[in-house]
């Protein structure tokens, strides 16, 4: 367990990552970047699949079951749409230099 | 077995980072998509094999929920029209915010042995992820034609306020009550915070949604890093600090691009102002 100011370090130091990482993203990139972040914070999964495996009675596992279908949805569909949105802009993008 | 699993979060942790990276710059974008999805893989493979995780019932939900999520999720996610992204990606960032109020509600639920601040940290995370995920929902609907009005009374700010302030204190009830919960008020708690989502996102316009769903996705965000100290879990802990920064970064940039101030597309429409209601209308 990671407790205490180890866990305000590390809160503090991803915060200042998460900012600086994309300080420079320029407007065209806004929306997949949305999405991008959108599909990292689909890590919910693994919380959701720890807490479903930890379930005893009914009312767990059909809280944790809920958790798992929906954090699934969010790291597989965050994925299909970032690259579907990233490959659109590969095409447009070779389509400039020709 | 352990080791290996540490591993594969630290690797995680730092190709989410490296990937966001990329992703902000148009020549390498798909490379960090890349790299973030090899990241995501290999955290949720190593999972699989967690000590703490148990039961073979419970294995079987888990294969059953991640086939039903995701492959819903990867159907509706390559049909659909490339002018409809927008709501997928609020659609898609509300059920991470459910998620991570599930994850809340299973631990507060089962009573898992945890300090105090502990569970304040669990209960806000949970009520961060319930408003995300209402309010996600309501931009989905929105921006999906399901849901053609705005809705707008007197008095709303305080309202939403009101209603706000009834589902902090829920959850500070939830907090405080030490040991197993039968679930009712922990429920309660969830839905007070699922009515103040839909609260607030209802009387934003269509054209301000992009910027409130980069708001909600920021929101998840930070409930799924919450949930992660929780859980003990240093990748959800960095992932989903490092997106709940770089979220509400995201949204400060996009209002800006639209000229219009933060504050103006959250509560420029609420109660009193009738000017501005009358523009709308």
């Amino acid at each position: 367990m990671i407790e205490g100011f180890v866990a305000l370090y590390i809160f503090m130091l991803a915060a200042i990552a998460g900012y600086e990482v994309i300080s420079k993203v320029p407007v065209i990139l806004h929306t997949p970047l949305m999405s991008g972040s959108n599909f990292v914070h689909g890590i919910v999964l693994v919380g959701a699949m720890v807490a479903l495996g930890q379930a005893q009675t009914g009312l767990e596992q059909l809280v944790g079951f809920v958790g798992v279908v929906l954090a699934a949805g969010n790291v597989v569909g965050g994925f299909v749409v970032t690259e579907r949105m990233l490959d659109m802009f590969k095409a447009s993008g070779r389509g400039d230099r020709r | 077995m352990n080791f290996v699993i540490q591993v594969a979060y630290f690797a995680a942790a730092l190709l989410f980072i490296l990937g966001l990276r990329q992703m902000s710059s148009p020549a390498t974008a798909r490379r960090g998509i890349l790299w973030a999805g090899v990241g995501m893989l290999a955290a949720v493979l190593v999972t699989f094999f967690a000590p703490d995780v148990r039961g073979v019932g419970n294995y079987l939900l888990m294969f059953l929920g991640i086939g039903l999520g995701g492959g819903l999720a990867w159907w509706f996610g390559r049909r659909v029209a490339m002018t409809d992204m927008p709501q997928m990606i609020a659609l898609y960032n509300g059920m991470g915010g459910g998620a991570a109020a599930a994850i809340a509600a299973v631990e507060l639920v089962r009573g898992a042995p945890m300090s105090s601040a502990t569970q304040v940290l669990a209960a806000v995370g949970a009520l961060i992820g319930a408003v995300a995920f209402a309010g996600s929902l309501v931009a989905f609907a929105k921006l999906q034609r399901l849901l053609k009005s705005s809705l707008r009374f007197p008095r709303q700010r305080e309202t939403n306020l009101a209603v706000l302030a009834f589902a902090a204190l829920l959850g500070l009830l939830v907090a405080f009550t030490s040991g197993g919960h039968s679930g009712g008020m922990l429920f309660l708690f969830l839905a007070a915070a699922f009515v103040f989502g839909v609260l607030m996102a209802l009387p934003i316009g269509g054209a301000d949604m992009p910027v409130v769903i980069s708001l909600f996705n920021a929101l998840t965000g930070l409930a799924v890093g919450l949930e992660g100290f929780v859980l003990g879990n240093p990748a959800m802990m960095i992932a989903g600090i490092v997106v709940g920064a770089a979220g509400t970064l995201l949204t400060q940039l996009m209002a800006k691009a639209m000229n219009r101030p933060l504050g103006n597309v959250l509560f420029a429409q609420f109660g009193g102002d009738d000017a501005t209601v009358a523009a709308e209308g």
